[in-house]
């Protein structure tokens, strides 16, 4: 039977957690591993860490913290951000990372996927994708035609790529699951962009994991029913303890989406 | 001492950590003299069978571990760990396991996506199990792979989940213990599994 993932997501800056912090009053100031142990304790089924300032001074911060969460926590969970090599990845993955996510570098080597999908199995290669609607791309896509753009630094810099097109090629080169996260939707609390979530999860035959825009728990009920997705990531529902995992896990219980519990 | 073994790929920590965890005296390892004084033994990972045969070939372990399996070490095999003790498999057409179960490993149903990468509810079929001791007859378990065994001899079953079909995720026979899913990173519950391996070690 499928079973839905809910998956929390921490933006680490230099070793702590940045999003949503000081809204957090039971939990102390923002220390990943102690968030992401508040939780697993809380039933999340897995956890990814983005690296968001991901400079190289900031790496061997970003190690230890991976380190710490590894010998307490055993759940499944990813590590993002400032991957540019196999060696960036292998020291993740060594140090207990599950996983790694890939997103500027992919799109500017998209061999990389390969690289690492061949070196340590597809299973550890997420691919982040942060997609952006557009009536029209350069002529490849006629007007009155929805696309989504693929953006690369953090969101800063269109690439001219086409999301559906990049989604299957990520999946030829050996990604094992897909992150999309949809920069229309993200932030705003009003609810996944289902389109594209919905073409996406069409497109590949790669779980996909939902990102961007989960205000209530009807839109995390209609990212899986409506958008197909294998599993929802939320940030600031969670941080901002709008919701707790346990009640989006009864809610989808009780819409007879099976998760966990 | 426990000896996971190391073999060079993949991400191998995480099954020695777990090991650490509990308190258990654990090492993640490829050298034949420590193989050969481990009180138990553990083959985790992923990636695929044929890279994990020739990977187990060059560093030495495949004949060593076939030979401790056979002197009757207690040994776990983790999810390819698992499919590496059947003969074959769908995956790797050209490459031998170390065939100490009878038996393919088997390609999942077409009709569900693949990998299976989520939670599965796993249903222990037989009370003398050794390895689902005080659990919850039907414990969560994290799940990643495309592939899962078939054994010729269906005794040696003792779990079952259902992934559009059902599909054997571990099994019990005499020293050899093997498990589908990933245990180091099933939560609680997967600690418990692995605790129970050391029990049996200890024990």
């Amino acid at each position: 039977m499928k079973s839905v993932r809910i998956i929390p997501c921490l933006d680490v800056d230099n070793g702590r957690v940045v999003k949503g912090v000081q809204f957090l009053d039971l939990i102390d100031a923002g220390d990943p591993v102690e968030l992401a142990s508040y939780y697993d304790k809380q039933g999340a089924d897995e956890l990814v860490f983005l690296d968001i300032t991901a400079s190289s001074s900031n790496r061997d911060t970003l190690i230890d913290v991976v380190e710490r969460v590894g010998e307490t926590l055993f759940i499944p969970f990813t590590v993002g951000g400032g991957i540019r090599t196999i060696e960036d990845a292998r020291r993740l993955l060594r140090s207990g990372a599950d996983k790694v996510a890939l997103n500027s570098q992919a799109v500017a080597t998209p061999s990389l996927i390969t690289e690492i999908a061949d070196e340590f199995g597809s299973q550890c290669v997420v691919v982040a994708i942060d997609a952006k609607r557009v009536n029209t791309l350069d002529g490849e896509i006629g007007p009155n035609t929805i696309s989504w753009q693929v953006y690369v630094k953090g969101g800063r810099q269109a690439t001219g790529i086409d999301a559906l097109k990049w989604v299957r090629e990520c999946q030829a080169r050996g990604a094992g699951e897909i992150l999309l996260t949809s920069m229309d939707r993200d932030g705003t609390k009003s609810g996944y962009d289902l389109e594209l979530t919905r073409q996406v999860t069409s497109a590949v035959s790669l779980p996909v994991i939902a990102s961007g825009g989960v205000g209530t728990l009807s839109d995390l009920l209609e990212g899986v029913v409506i958008g197909g997705a294998d599993a929802l990531l939320a940030a600031s529902i969670f941080h901002y303890k709008e919701t707790s995992i346990q009640q989006v896990k009864s809610y989808l219980l009780d819409h007879s989406i099976m998760v966990r519990h | 001492m426990i000896c996971v073994i190391d073999y060079g790929i993949g991400n191998l920590r995480s099954a020695q950590k777990a090991f650490e965890y509990i308190g258990a005296n654990s090492l993640l390892t490829s050298d034949a003299t420590l193989i050969k004084q481990a009180r138990g033994l553990v083959l985790p990972g992923v990636g695929s069978f044929g890279r994990t045969m020739d990977a187990l070939i060059k560093t030495g372990t495949c004949d060593l571990l076939k030979e401790r399996i056979e002197a009757g070490v207690p040994f776990l095999g983790i999810c390819i760990g698992f499919q590496m003790l059947f003969e074959t498999s769908d995956e790797s057409p050209s490459s031998r396991g170390l065939g100490v179960l009878g038996g393919n490993v088997e390609v999942l149903s077409p009709k569900v996506k693949r990998p299976q990468m989520q939670w599965n509810r796993v249903e222990v079929e037989r009370d003398d199990s050794i390895l689902f001791r005080n659990m919850d007859p039907s414990p969560w378990m994290y799940f990643v792979h495309s592939y899962a065994p078939s054994p010729t001899d269906l005794r040696s079953i003792v779990a079952r989940c259902n992934y559009g079909e059902d599909i054997v995720c571990a099994i019990e026979q005499e020293n050899i213990f093997g498990v589908q899913f990933h245990p180091e990173k099933s939560g609680p519950a997967g600690i418990t599994l692995l605790r129970n391996f050391v029990d049996k070690v200890s024990g």
